[in-house]
């Protein structure tokens, strides 16, 4: 017999999770089905070596919206904070480290000091005012109904209450490179890098490329959510996605793990469930793909169920990735240099200026591997016993940049590739090499492999300015509803986009009991 | 001392024709010229007996037709004429050939793929589209959303009416074109390399910035906005060079009564009580009026020939901040005949046309890299033409001219100035680049004149060699070209104004901006508008 829900929710990604649990709040029967052995998606911690886990994809947790932390009673679903707000530490080969700790700045000149705070309260405005119009669904232009004309006139009077400055600057810099307003700004190198690398983490973009000053306020949403610095939780990310899907089954959902979907069941242009790989049927009225939009359109429904046109739109999504993970497994605490442990427990960048960045980037540009690539660094078990056994660590890095498929296939290039990002580690941390135990490398294959992610881009298509908002998935295709009847999507690839924010989630959950009732 | 209704500095073909509306109008002007002769970048120049060809612009198509018409330009002695053809070698011995008859394009297209022949009709009309869409816009000043003025909100919602007709889907399409790169635009149409390349040059030319990088297919657009003889899209050669652009500009601006001023090189603009006075030459003589209108770019103008006690600070720190960038040089080359190309008949229509080496957008991006790394691009793109072909003034009987604009070449090399020897390097990468698909190029060569930046910069006052006049960059165009608060011609003392490149609606030989600057002069001083609006004869 047919199995019937309201809702099915193909994949257990934190927002498919925090989707599924709005809808069983308003009353609808969720069946929420995961590929994968646990649920969370990129929030994941994975055993890479005997007794080392680690966050498998995303590392830090800085973005959470702070309602829907609320809404989920997530700590009460076992989420524990070992740290919040650390510092971000930009690091230098003789020790001379620029430290960001919220709005201060240390290890810099006083003008520099002195123009952050300017350049913080400035931001922030504009952080703000993107943030309301991240909390709810993207509007529409022209067939923009009253819920859009509503959100368009708070946006419009937002902007004139920045007043005339800063509303002209913003319109000036939302378009702009980070490189270039860095320049005009800061004078120290490694304070620019420090922030221009915020831009362009996992993106394929450098700090030169037009448009990655939005990425940076679009990380900075952190600061309106109620983060001064990036975060950690007992358990690595891992913990997240096990609080979350605790969340949805105390609300009423279903989570089937190993269950993976096929294909999206349809009659005529309408969903009318999904087909599982092992040929279970499961009929529902709704369907809420989690997965990014090429995936979702080109795998799960197919291009021939839909129109050339819309296929054509999927197919110009840009999602190639530039980033990869890199864990090591270690005997005990690396010396980096000039740093004690506790400033080892921060977030550590590697990026010693923005044209090292942006010369990173230009080897993604050709399929190539960075030869000095810029590193975000973890060294999670400081603050998490539970991640490496007792004196021994873990570090954990996002590596920018690697392509997805290198002339010859990773498996030409992939102890290269480790090699050298252990060079450029081991010139501030001499040691790196001997406390080695055991390392893995999560190149954009191997994220799209175990995420199922396309192209292993981890925020499901690029943050860039012709791919967010009302264009993002793609033109048409705005608001989560799709060009299927009852398919709706919620994930990193709808607006507002990628980061573990939920936010995506919880609007695909709004827009589908707006428009479906509440059951 | 002499006194004038108003000032203009520079004469460029938008300080020439921001001086002929004004004198149009009624006004005692006089147009000042540092140089000898006039043109600024729009100039033909005899630095060779009986050579005389365009130096800096090399082709015409988006001089506005209103202007042409109104200010009747060809009784003034200028022709454009039209070419067409264009090619795009390859590596491997073939080429594209880029054929102005349709039905031939076609052919050529389907020769590197079928696809990409069913997909050029379906890439024109869009990139259209566009066009179009901007095209109105290019004669009006640009409303300041940051206003709540009645005439700019009125401007406001009258360029938003387009968009609006769009429908939601093609104003996302728009708001995309907008803000994506040249190279994914052209991807999502074309699959051929050698074609996405060919068609990816005009994204790039004059600006800092690669085939990759989001903004670029605004720049594609800028190169297709104009037209020659209503034939949108079209580029032509002014016959004896660009130069007769600007002799007929100022033949204009002379037959209304202005004065053009030679060897006129304002060292400073005069200010008191927060008003203009005038100017001062670097040689002393001064030159009276209650307008002062300076061609220049922001950085010139405020920085150079302004005091810095006479102007707000914001202003200071926004005109240091303005972002210029050259990004390009020429060579100038004189030859013996026409020279041989690789698999192309030299009867071949394509010859006609904007020749290229770069057969795909890695190549071109890498060039980019190379600016990126501070020197100039070992493998340069060329957008090549042979104007003797169409236009024999140029050279004497049987010579032949060929003008190379060669991009990338950054303004300086790692940080220092240009070198005899950093030119003569740059020289060769472009010479070899051609010879390589040209067995006879190096033996016709006669002489050969290079500019890097550095040189345009001297020789014309375009800084850092860039020939817009500032990037063309979504933070400096319309309202906030060049910056904000400024981007309505008007600058921050009474009496002065902006008209050059660098100001709405940007680069290239348009005279739209002097045309614009003239308007708002006009208006303030309370006179009827003369200077015609952008005509919906699209």
């Amino acid at each position: 017999m047919t199995e019937r829900f309201d809702v099915v929710v193909i994949g257990a990604g934190h927002n498919g999770l925090v989707c599924a649990t709005y809808l069983a709040r308003a009353g609808r029967r969720v069946l929420v089905l995961e590929a994968g052995s646990a649920p969370g998606g990129c929030a994941a911690t994975h055993e890479f070596a005997p007794g080392f886990s680690v966050s498998a994809c995303a590392q830090w947790l800085y973005q959470l919206h702070p309602q829907v932390m609320r809404d989920l009673r997530l700590e009460s679903h076992g989420l524990k904070w070992l740290a919040r707000d650390l510092a971000s530490i930009a690091l230098a080969e003789d020790g001379q480290h620029v430290t960001r700790r919220g709005d201060r700045l240390e290890g810099v000149a006083p003008e520099d000091a002195a123009a952050f705070g300017d350049f913080q309260q400035r931001t922030g405005k504009f952080v703000k005012l993107l943030a309301r119009l991240f909390e709810v669904r993207a509007p529409k232009l022209v067939e923009a109904n009253l819920t859009d004309r509503l959100t368009l006139a708070r946006l419009g009077l937002g902007l004139k209450m920045l007043g005339k400055d800063d509303m002209s600057e913003f319109m000036r810099i939302i378009l702009i490179n980070m490189y270039d307003l860095m320049q005009d700004t800061f004078d120290n190198e490694r304070l620019k890098a420090l922030l221009s690398l915020d831009s362009v983490l996992g993106a394929r973009m450098g700090p030169r490329t037009p448009g990655t000053v939005f990425a940076y306020l679009y990380r900075q949403l952190s600061r309106e959510f109620g983060f001064a610095g990036v975060g950690l939780v007992e358990g690595g990310a891992g913990a997240l996605g096990q609080a979350m899907a605790e969340a949805a089954v105390a609300v009423g959902a279903e989570i089937r793990l190993a269950s993976r979907v096929a294909s999206v069941e349809m009659v005529a242009d309408r969903a009318v469930g999904v087909r599982l790989e092992d040929g279970t049927l499961i009929e529902s009225a709704t369907v809420v793909s989690n997965a990014d939009p090429v995936t979702t359109f080109r795998d799960l429904v197919g291009y021939p169920r839909i129109e050339a046109g819309t296929a054509r739109r999927v197919s110009e999504i840009r999602y190639g990735s530039g980033s990869a993970k890199l864990h090591l497994a270690l005997d005990g605490l690396p010396a980096f240099v000039g740093l004690n442990p506790e400033q080892m427990g921060q977030r550590l960048v590697i990026a010693p200026d923005m044209d090292y960045i942006e010369r990173a980037f230009n080897a993604v540009k050709y399929d190539e591997c960075s030869q000095a690539p810029a590193l975000d660094i973890s060294i999670p078990s400081l603050h998490d016993q539970t991640l490496a056994p007792r004196g021994q660590h873990v570090l954990s890095a996002i590596v920018q940049f690697a392509p997805y498929q290198p002339e010859g296939g990773w498996d030409a290039h992939r102890q290269d590739f480790i090699d050298r990002v252990l060079d450029v580690l081991a010139r501030y941390a001499p040691d790196i090499r001997e406390r080695l135990l055991a390392t893995e490398l999560l190149t954009p294959q191997d994220l799209e492999r175990e995420f199922g992610m396309a192209g292993g881009h981890w925020h499901h298509g690029e943050m860039s300015l012709d791919q967010v908002l009302m264009m993002r998935p793609f033109p048409g295709n705005s608001q989560y509803g799709t060009v299927v009847d009852g398919l709706y999507l919620c994930g990193a690839g709808a607006h507002p986009g990628g980061g573990l924010m939920g936010l995506a989630g919880r609007n695909a959950a709004r827009e589908i009991i707006k428009r479906e009732g509440r059951a | 001392m002499k006194k004038y209704d108003a000032i203009v500095i520079g004469a460029g073909h938008n300080g020439l024709a921001n001086g002929a509306y004004l004198a149009k109008a009624g006004l005692n002007v006089a147009v000042l010229e540092r140089n000898p002769y006039i043109g600024g970048a729009t100039v033909s120049r005899e630095l060779h007996a009986g050579w005389k060809y365009s130096n800096c612009s090399y082709v015409c198509s988006l001089l506005r037709p209103e202007l042409v018409r109104d200010l009747e330009l060809p009784r003034h002695g200028l022709q454009v004429v039209p070419y067409g053809g264009g090619v795009t070698f390859k590596q491997d011995g073939d080429h594209y050939g880029n054929y102005y008859d349709s039905n031939r394009r076609f052919r050529e297209m389907s020769r590197h793929s079928r696809r990409d022949a069913n997909a050029y009709e379906r890439y024109t009309a869009d990139t259209m589209k566009q066009t179009h869409l901007i095209r109105p816009f290019l004669l009006k000043r640009p409303p300041d959303p940051t206003s709540l003025k009645l005439r700019d909100l009125k401007d406001l919602v009258e360029f938003a009416r387009p968009f609006i007709g769009m429908g939601e889907e093609g104003l996302a399409d728009t708001i995309r074109f907008w803000t994506k790169s040249v190279g994914d635009y052209l991807c999502e149409y074309f699959e051929s390399d050698v074609i996405r390349a060919h068609y990816a040059g005009s994204g790039i030319i004059g600006t800092a910035l690669g085939v990759f990088s989001p903004g670029t297919a605004y720049v594609l657009l800028h190169h297709y906005m104009g037209d020659v003889d209503g034939n949108v899209g079209s580029w032509g050669f002014a016959r004896g060079g660009m130069g007769s652009v600007s002799a007929a500009l100022s033949a204009a601006f002379q037959s209304y009564g202005g004065e053009v001023v030679c060897d006129g090189d304002v060292g400073r603009i005069l200010v008191r009580d927060g008003k203009v006075t005038g100017v001062a030459l670097r040689n002393g003589d001064e030159y009276h009026a209650d307008i002062v209108i300076s061609s220049l770019d922001p950085k010139r103008t405020f920085l150079d020939i302004m005091a810095e006690g006479d102007l707000p600070d914001e202003v200071v720190g926004k005109a240091r901040n303005f972002k210029i960038r050259g990004s390009s040089g020429k060579l100038n080359i004189a030859l013996d005949g026409l020279p041989t190309f690789n698999g192309l008949d030299k009867r071949s229509p394509l010859m006609l046309g904007d020749m290229h080496f770069t057969d795909n957008l890695q190549r071109l991006e890498r060039a980019y890299d190379d600016w990126k790394d501070g020197t100039w691009s070992k493998d340069p793109y060329l957008d090549m033409l042979i104007p003797t072909q169409t236009d024999p003034t140029m050279a004497p009987p049987g010579k032949h001219m060929m003008s190379v604009f060669v991009q990338y070449a950054p303004p300086r090399i790692h940080g220092r100035d240009w070198t005899a020897e950093d030119k003569a390097g740059f020289e060769k990468s472009v010479i070899d680049q051609i010879a390589r698909y040209s067995p006879d190029f190096k033996d016709l060569i006669l002489h050969c004149e290079t500019r890097t930046p550095k040189e345009i910069e001297e020789e014309v006052g375009l800084t850092e060699g860039n020939i817009f006049q500032g990037e063309l960059t979504f933070d400096q165009l319309l309202f906030n070209r060049p910056f904000p608060g400024y981007g309505q011609y008007r600058g921050p003392v009474d009496g002065m104004y902006l008209c050059g490149s660098a100001t709405h609606p940007g680069g290239g030989v348009m005279a739209a901006p002097g045309a614009n600057a003239a308007r708002e002069i006009l208006r303030d001083l309370r006179r009827p508008d003369i200077v015609p609006g952008g005509y919906a004869d699209d």
